[in-house]
């Protein structure tokens, strides 16, 4: 735990002053992949999208199981900052802004993956409702309208919900600074000078937009479950997966969050700020959504085999039993069998621990979406249409190059943007009296109570 | 009155000779994919012939199902999708607007029965098999979807055709292609609101069906058969 406020700035803006060759390596090969994504996309719009593997009946499988895994992962930021700071839990102050940072990346990935998936990307904005010479509007009762609307709402909103509390450590960035990054920096601050009433309507704005992302993350996955649900499909069609959609978005988004903290920490050298209790906590919730997942996935399942109808029971055991059962059963150790152990027991919920559950977690749950996406398409109603499915390198490539955008994002927000949030810090010096705390007493995790 | 078009598929007829496959690709400029695709999964055949066998050596039966868009009352392909390109027409046809999809693959994904196609490619053909289009129906460019129109072109000009001599359209006055060119006369073609055609007075035959009836799609379709098969007799 740092002692003084001037500790905790010289540590948290070190980032943006100096990077090491390490640094510099990470975003080659960060750029490295989103060129070759662009790259693929470029020669997909040339050739066609043929070049992918889709097939008729296959006619969605990488890129809506990676649409869908994006939008999943941003509920790192809204869900866990917001609720974290609506219950005031005040070991909440070095989470927030990586969490906030996670969302309004991958839901950018999130939106530009239908863009790209489309047959016809040059055509997109003819989701956009506005007055053409067409005459036409977009058909609001498609679920993809309702998307268009749901993600264009949560990128905005996301948006604001992480600028708003970086304001102050803007104008923090600009008070040290000089030159053109001193003018840049003038104009992110927005003239902020740290006045009691600048002060008292942040936090009237903050709250707020606490308050307003929390449905809004939970109506954008519930519509993207709503894509498949709203559909006549086997296995698609059950009103279970606006919840269990939501419940696996926020599982995978504080998987995502506990890797890129373990990863910040490690180097930016931020030892002191994200400590042991963080990944704890945040491994408690992460349990608790594993225990969820489970329960949906059981209630999904057991409610389709008692059903036993059919075209349904075609899906289910091809996912269970047949050509997809490698999956699902990989799916079922990653998302349960290896996290819950390892959160469940103390002694191993460290960081290592919870760094290695989380892994497990993203992967299983981008299985999660695969398996909900492609078994039931090869398999809908008429046997003599079924089909399989084999991805081509360039849906492999796009969906490195994914990866490959959310890194070098991240990267260069921690060059740009404190990513522990200075002035939360401080205010957390503050709440014990001015007094400099040596001993973490304020990071106790809420959730226990005072010890 | 308002036509509604609509088609008797009598499964007891079928032989699986595929003619109207064939009569189709003429008919509405569908490429062939080739081998390579074909074995990707890329065939368009706007009707298929399903096969399906029943019953182990020595007596196997083999059932052959033609399965064409149903042009469904109640279509699960319409409402999902953004840009209004699968339209329900006032004469009940599912139209698929070219021109206005963008390649969502949505209705695909929601057509029960898979018969919708998308071009994953730009359509070519084999020399000189480019000089046979038909000028009368679109050649459909990569990134969209489409599917059987029930031979709009022909229902359109055979409309006009009656308007210009200010007569109502007769039944048997026009079909699509793949019931014109069944040698079984396994598909019949016609207005279903006409009570006189054909085809209303088939539909009504107790030997019909719906496919896949139960999913509520209303289809505008109706297979005929009589029943399952006796493998004592035929054998």
């Amino acid at each position: 735990m740092p002692a003084t406020a001037e500790q905790i700035e010289q540590d948290l803006l070190r980032p943006l002053f100096q990077s090491s060759g390490k640094y510099w390596i990470a975003v080659a090969i960060a750029t490295s992949l989103l060129l070759a994504g662009v790259a693929a996309f470029g020669y997909q719009l040339y050739s066609g999208i043929g070049v992918w593997g889709l097939n008729s009946p296959v006619f969605w499988a990488f890129d809506i199981t990676n649409f869908v895994f994006w939008i999943g992962i941003s509920h790192a930021g809204t869900l866990i900052s917001a609720i974290l700071r609506l219950t005031n839990a005040t070991w909440r102050r070095p989470v927030t802004r990586c969490a906030e940072a996670i969302t309004v990346f991958s839901v950018l990935i999130g939106a530009i993956i239908p863009l790209c998936h489309i047959g016809r990307p040059w055509l997109a904005y003819w989701m956009i409702p506005y007055p053409s010479e067409r005459h036409i509007w977009p058909n609001f009762r498609s679920p993809l309208a309702w998307d268009f609307f749901a993600i264009s709402t949560y990128l905005t909103g996301s948006t604001t919900f992480l600028y708003l509390p970086t304001i102050p450590d803007f104008a923090a960035v600009r008070d040290v600074s000089t030159g053109l990054r001193k003018k840049i920096y003038r104009v992110l601050a927005l003239g902020w000078q740290g006045t009691p009433r600048q002060w008292q309507r942040l936090e009237v704005a903050m709250h707020i937009m606490a308050v307003v992302i929390v449905p809004v993350a939970v109506s954008v996955h519930t519509i993207v479950s709503w894509d498949f649900a709203m559909t006549p499909v086997p296995m698609w069609h059950s009103s279970i997966f606006g919840p269990y959609f939501v419940a696996g978005a926020i599982f995978s988004g504080i998987a995502a969050l506990i890797l890129a903290m373990a990863l910040l920490r490690k180097f930016l050298h931020l030892e002191q700020y994200l400590r042991p209790i963080h990944f704890e906590n945040l491994g408690k919730l992460l349990l608790t959504m594993s225990l969820l997942w489970f329960y949906f996935t059981f209630a999904e399942r057991l409610t389709a085999w008692y059903g036993n109808s059919p075209p349904e029971m075609a899906v289910f055991w091809e996912s269970i039993r047949k050509n997809f059962a490698p999956l699902f059963w990989t799916m079922v150790v990653c998302n349960f069998i290896i996290p819950v152990p390892i959160l469940a027991i103390k002694r191993l919920r460290t960081i290592t621990g919870t760094a290695i559950a989380s892994a497990c977690v993203v992967v299983g749950m981008w299985l999660e979406r695969f398996l909900i996406v492609v078994p039931a398409l090869e398999h809908k109603f008429l046997p003599y249409s079924w089909g399989t499915y084999r991805p081509t390198w360039v849906e492999d490539t796009l969906m490195a190059s994914s990866f490959g955008m959310m890194a070098l994002l991240y990267l260069l927000f921690s060059k740009f943007v404190p990513m522990i949030s200075i002035w939360e810090m401080k205010v957390g010096l503050q709440s014990h009296g001015g007094v400099p705390v040596v001993v973490p007493a304020e990071s106790r995790p809420v959730l226990e109570g005072p010890q | 009155m308002a036509h509604k078009w609509g088609m008797v598929v009598d499964l007891d007829r079928c032989t699986g000779c595929e003619a109207c496959v064939v009569a189709c690709h003429a008919e509405n400029n569908i490429p062939t994919a080739g081998e390579d695709q074909a074995a990707r999964g890329r065939a368009k055949h706007w009707i298929r012939v399903e096969r399906y066998w029943e019953g182990d050596f020595p007596n196997p039966r083999v059932r052959f199902q033609p399965v064409l868009c149903q042009q469904c009352d109640e279509a699960p392909c319409e409402p999902v999708c953004p840009t209004y390109a699968s339209y329900h027409t006032p004469e009940g046809l599912n139209s698929q607007v070219y021109n206005r999809c963008i390649g969502t693959r949505f209705c695909a994904n929601a057509c029960p029965y898979n018969v919708r196609f998308f071009n994953f490619y730009n359509p070519e053909w084999d020399k000189p098999l480019q000089l046979q289009l038909n000028p009368d129906v679109s050649v459909r460019s990569v990134g969209i979807m489409e599917k059987c129109t029930f031979c709009v072109q022909r229902i359109k000009a055979a409309e006009i055709q009656a308007e210009a001599e200010k007569r109502e359209l007769k039944d048997g006055e026009f079909t699509t292609a793949c019931a014109q060119s069944c040698p079984s006369k396994a598909l019949i073609f016609g207005d279903l609101n006409d009570s006189t055609s054909e085809v209303a007075r088939l539909s009504s035959s107790n030997r019909g069906t719906k496919l896949l009836g139960e999913l509520g799609t209303k289809p505008n379709v109706t297979y005929l058969e009589r029943g399952t098969w006796d493998n004592a007799s035929h054998g």
